[in-house]
């Protein structure tokens, strides 16, 4: 919303500085966004009619001028503008002036002293909006009726500051002039007064020429109608189009321009309808029939529901309520009888109706949020008073005026010392009083209860009356005191400090965090060669995405991962060990999806290998204290190398799964070195953790190393060895691959597995006897179950 | 014989003050203490001296013996470090030379400002709490005063999933959601994902964070408020940040208010970074609606709270001076290795 201080001045007297009124409306609760004052860079331009207009005789387009700029004396000033000449008046730069583009000094051009410059439109920074039309290149012309020696600014309003302030959703009564005239005075603790409103009335009535009638009085909360006759259309004078301008409307016509100026000023979205088109002299404010079509003033049809409300005539809509005008009856050239309406629509109805159409007008935005019924008839008024004022037209007397459905605004309790124990402060209710009288709000000593104005709406139960005078009051007086009452220990839950412990774990072993974004393209099933059965395709999908890319929620985060290594690929990093932790979103029988947390493993470059990415799973679950943690190799995962994919469990759940990208899904991503990757659940791992470490005692006894050597066939995993010899003996302290060789020496289908193995017993040393009992037991085993050959 | 060992004394002495090698102090030791050395030979005719002379020779013998391995020993000892230090210096290297690190992995800049902010939080008796991403229309936006068609649901471009289930555009529904499950005193955080539907570009994501900030007590004033974000934001910016409260509107609190911070790159004369206003808007907060409380199950008349919602990758912008929100989804390694 933007604010001239000149207009605001109609209503209260401002004598601060521009940043002075803006800081302080700031804290009271009006942000302001910023302010302008177009004249402060335009000074000693002045209206100056050339005298005499010759060509310079050193140039083929210069011309030396004389003009007279009120000054008392001629100027000669040297022109290079193509369409001077001797008659016109035009913005004068006077020596000394300040232009945006910089400063005017008395100068020569060819040899000709020249003492100011004749200014084109642009050089004084006014816009064609402010002229109202499209200037012809070259110097500024302006009409010939224009004063001579008049400031410029004054001529275009240009003396002008204007406020811009960001107005929130629960204000629509600051969305006008007075409005902000309002929160302005009491801000300042200035008087505000609204000037009488008057006019004459002609002799008939309106009631004579037209009826209204409410059929749906909860959609239409009022409805006021008045009319002029006689209308001259014609432009509106220059002060209100710049205040129009100003405030960023377009100048249309002397009763289009009252219409907006009346809306910007009481916040009163109002209509004006050729009275020739309102058939039979109705005007019907219905539900519209499910499909019916109108064609709105910006000349497209629209079709409408039966939620949808319409102005209507005897025939047919005219006007789409509280949303826009109907191009048939707006107020043309030629119009002579024009009638005015001043309504309140339902907010709800408004802005559902204008999301359907696909329309946001001034008039729906402000709908929307809802106004004050009793706004309607001194909006009215004020058009009529304007009519007056332009001499556009004559009053009709009488008005018509439908009331609706309304509720009146409720009274409040009114507890100052609540109020005090609330904000922590210690405010005397007299100047609590004090704010409610400059806000319009009733206050009633002998209930205890206030009464807020019907233009605040939002005032609806005791905080918002506490807000009020806070605000007032000023935040800033409100004093710093830190919690008090019964105390709380703030800590991290065990899974939160699994998330930390990750961070630690991973960090330590040179992975990266990232964060991605959880949308993505339902393509990353095809992408990572997910089974078109899988239940990782069924997903939750967002029915209004940004695009196909971020349209569904993931339920695997290897995607994203990918995606990421592919980027840092691109980018030529050589190497990227990165992961995540991120949720993943599994749709459910229920509305809501399951969100379990996932940790992502991914990384290329170093030559690493799925021992590497095997080495990071294993650490990070030892760092986690996750125990007894199995790895099975799993062949028939798509996304994964089918000879290079384990599995990780523990406790009977997986944990997760890891191993090399399948080469084909990684050229899809454009990586042409080998991928790992990985996705643990974060849940299974943390049901896990050993949470009660316990002190083994340190070994008092001495350890016997014997080392074992096999040769198995080459598809059997070492994990299956390492599971037969742990069986072997109670007294197995460890088991350490220390060798696997394939090649010479040895069958072509077998290879030869060696381990160094420690036995110790808690009580005792154990006799070479004991141990070659349970070394042999290990290697009949091996044999028996493995087929294995000791070497 | 007494001689003999006086002679051999100085005559050691001298041999050993010179410059040995290892070996050369080897044929020493063997000359004087081997089995056939002086010393030696002198113990073995012990047994032709008398009862008198014996004690007296075999004390000097010892003596002499003794004098003579010390001597050998410091002579050993000296030559040990004289060879150490030539090796030493053959192994000069230039420690100019790079070391041989382990690249450490380092947490998103992101995580790396929650930390703080939960740290700083947990300090003043806050728990950490976490809910749904995908969020029932009502604990987004209902529960929290705001209503189907209402105005403030404009300002916040949601994301859809059906008509009751939505992206959360804030983390305020977590507000519902624990005083749903727990009673006062409460006093929370919940961080966390959020989704508006905002094109990219250097300022917007559809995807960024927020920490919300909820304390539920008897007697929990506006005053308490400004003080537990002002503290927050000393912890986080320094003590010499100035704070104010502006006020502001948001359905869900009542009075509210947006905090601003004096700019941390001007100090509050204004500069780009604020756009020339001196204060940078920071977070939202304010006193919990009555409604809030009400919907939740909470008696208005006997608690009040209040509730703030931190804008994560401000916060992380504006500390390490960032630019570009987008980087964060990037992950670019070498914007990540910069924290």
């Amino acid at each position: 919303m933007n604010l001239p201080l000149s207009w605001l001045n109609d209503y209260m007297d401002i004598d601060v500085t521009p940043k002075e009124y803006s800081d302080k409306m700031t804290m009271s609760g009006s942000k302001v966004e910023g302010y302008e004052s177009l004249g402060d860079s335009v000074t000693n331009v002045v209206t100056g009619k050339v005298l005499t207009c010759v060509d310079h005789p050193d140039s083929d387009h210069l011309k030396i001028t004389t003009v007279d700029a009120g000054t008392g004396e001629t100027l000669q000033i040297v022109c290079g503008a193509p369409n001077c000449k001797a008659g016109i008046i035009v913005p004068v730069a006077l020596v000394g002036a300040v232009l945006p583009g910089g400063k005017i000094k008395k100068g020569k051009m060819r040899g000709v002293e020249s003492c100011g410059m004749l200014c084109s439109h642009d050089e004084l920074g006014i816009t064609k909006e402010m002229l109202g039309y499209e200037p012809e290149y070259g110097i500024l012309i302006l009409p010939d009726d224009t004063p001579i020696g008049k400031d410029i600014r004054d001529l275009f309003g240009m003396n002008e500051t204007v406020v811009e302030f960001e107005i929130t959703s629960n204000r629509p009564d600051c969305f006008s002039i007075i409005g902000l005239a309002r929160e302005s005075a009491a801000t300042f603790g200035k008087k505000f007064t609204i000037p009488e409103v008057k006019f004459t009335e002609t002799d008939g009535s309106i009631n004579d020429a037209i009826s209204v009638e409410v059929l749906d009085k909860d959609k239409c909360k009022r409805y006021c109608a008045r009319m002029v006759k006689n209308v001259k259309i014609g432009p509106s004078p220059s002060w209100m189009q710049q205040r129009l301008t100003a405030c960023g409307v377009r100048p249309i016509n002397n009763i289009v321009d009252i219409t907006n100026y009346v809306l910007l000023e009481y916040g009163q979205p109002m209509h004006a309808f050729d009275l020739r088109d309102l058939a039979d002299g109705k005007i019907i404010v219905r539900r519209a029939d499910d499909g019916e079509v109108i064609k709105t003033l910006d000349g497209q049809d629209r079709k409408l529901t039966a939620e949808d409300l319409v102005i209507a005539d005897g025939k047919r809509a005219v006007a789409v309520a509280g949303v826009m005008g109907g191009f048939n009856s707006e107020v043309k050239d030629d119009t002579t009888t024009v009638i005015f309406e001043s309504a309140t629509f339902d907010a709800a109805s408004v802005r559902l109706t204008a999301q359907r159409i696909g329309l946001r007008t001034e008039a729906s935005s402000r709908y929307e949020k809802g106004l004050d019924y009793n706004n309607t008839v001194p909006a009215v008024e004020r058009a009529c008073q304007l009519v007056e004022m332009l001499g556009c037209g004559e009053n009709v007397g009488g008005m018509i005026d439908v009331m609706g459905n309304v509720t009146d605004m409720a009274a409040l309790p009114f507890r100052p010392d609540k109020i005090n124990a609330f904000l922590g402060t210690d405010i005397p209710t007299d100047d609590m009083i004090k704010i409610f009288d400059a806000l319009g709000i009733k206050t009633d000593l002998e209930n205890m209860t206030v009464t807020p104005p019907s233009f605040r709406p939002d005032l609806a139960g005791e905080a918002d009356i506490a807000e009020e005078v806070a605000r007032f009051y000023g935040y800033d007086k409100i004093p710093t005191t830190l919690l008090s009452g019964e105390a709380t220990c703030g800590r991290k839950n065990d899974r939160q400090k699994m998330q930390d412990a990750v961070g630690e774990s991973l960090n330590a072993q040179g992975m990266y965090e990232i964060y991605t974004y959880t949308f993505v393209s339902p393509s990353i099933f095809d992408k990572l060669s997910i089974p078109a059965d899988s239940d990782l395709r069924n997903t939750v999908k967002i029915t209004n995405p940004l695009g196909e890319d971020t349209s569904v929620m993931r339920t695997t985060t290897i995607a994203s991962m990918m995606e990421i290594l592919a980027r840092n690929y691109n980018y030529r990093n050589p190497a990227a060990k990165l992961y995540e932790i991120g949720k993943v979103f599994i749709p459910t029988g229920d509305e809501l999806p399951d969100e379990p947390y996932k940790i992502t493993l991914g990384m290329y470059g170093n030559k690493c290998d799925f021992y590497d990415i095997k080495g990071i799973v294993q650490t990070l679950l030892a760092d986690l204290k996750v125990e007894k943690v199995k790895y099975a190799a799993v062949t028939d995962n798509p996304t994964f190398h089918p000879g290079r994919c384990a599995k990780v469990t523990a406790g009977g759940k997986t944990l997760g799964v890891f191993g090399e990208v399948h080469p084909a899904v990684r050229r899809k991503y454009g990586i042409d070195t080998p991928v790992y990757a990985g996705e643990l659940d974060f849940e299974n791992v943390f049901a896990n953790i050993n949470t009660s470490i316990k002190f083994t005692e340190l070994p008092k006894f001495p350890a016997v190393t014997r080392d074992i050597a096999v040769l198995v066939d080459k598809t059997v995993p070492v994990a299956d060895i390492e599971e037969i010899i742990a069986q072997s003996s109670k007294n197995l302290e460890s088991i350490k691959l220390f060798d696997v060789y394939e090649g010479d020496r040895i069958p072509e289908d077998k290879k030869s597995v060696a381990y160094s193995v420690v036995y110790r017993a808690s009580d005792r040393s154990l006799t070479g006897e004991e141990v070659q009992k349970s070394f042999d037991k290990a290697v009949r085993s091996l044999e028996h179950r493995l087929g294995a050959q000791l070497r | 014989m007494k001689q003999k060992l006086e002679q051999i004394r100085a005559a050691a002495h001298e041999a050993l003050a010179g410059e040995l090698n290892l070996d050369a102090l080897e044929q020493l030791r063997i000359k004087y203490l081997g089995k056939k050395g002086e010393i030696t030979a002198v113990l073995k005719g012990m047994g032709k001296l008398t009862a008198e002379e014996r004690p007296v020779i075999g004390a000097l013998a010892n003596e002499v013996r003794s004098q003579v391995e010390g001597m050998i020993e410091t002579k050993k000892a000296e030559i040990a470090a004289k060879i150490e230090e030539v090796k030493l210096k053959a192994e000069v290297i230039d420690v100019t030379m790079p070391g041989r690190a382990q690249e450490r992995g380092e947490l998103h800049p992101l995580t790396k400002v929650m930390n703080n902010i939960k740290d700083t939080f947990i300090g003043m008796g806050f728990e950490i709490a976490d809910g749904p991403e995908v969020e029932l229309d009502y604990y987004n936006f209902e529960a929290l005063n705001i209503p189907k068609n209402h105005p403030a649901r404009d300002t916040q471009d949601t994301f859809y999933v059906s008509d009751n289930v939505v992206l959360r555009t804030q983390t305020s529904g977590m507000q519902v959601r624990v005083m749903e499950k727990q009673k006062p005193p409460i006093r929370i955080i919940a961080p966390g994902k959020v989704y508006r539907s905002d094109a990219v570009d250097a300022t917007h994501s559809p995807v960024f964070h927020q920490i919300e900030g909820l304390v539920v007590d008897k007697g929990v004033t506006m005053a308490d408020l400004k003080g537990t974000l002002e503290m927050f934001i000393h912890r986080l910016y320094g003590d010499e940040t100035r704070v104010r409260f502006r006020p502001h509107h948001f359905p869900f609190t009542e009075p509210s208010a947006e905090l601003d911070i004096s700019c941390f790159k001007c100090g509050g004369k204004g500069c780009p970074m604020c756009k020339g206003e001196g204060w940078i808007e920071i977070l939202g907060c304010g006193m919990v609606h009555p409604k809030v409380l009400a919907n939740c199950g909470i008696d208005p008349e006997i608690y009040s709270g209040f509730a703030f919602g931190i804008g994560l990758e401000r916060i992380a912008m504006g500390k390490y001076d960032i630019n570009d929100l987008r980087l964060f989804f990037e992950n670019d390694l070498r914007f990540l290795r910069q924290f």
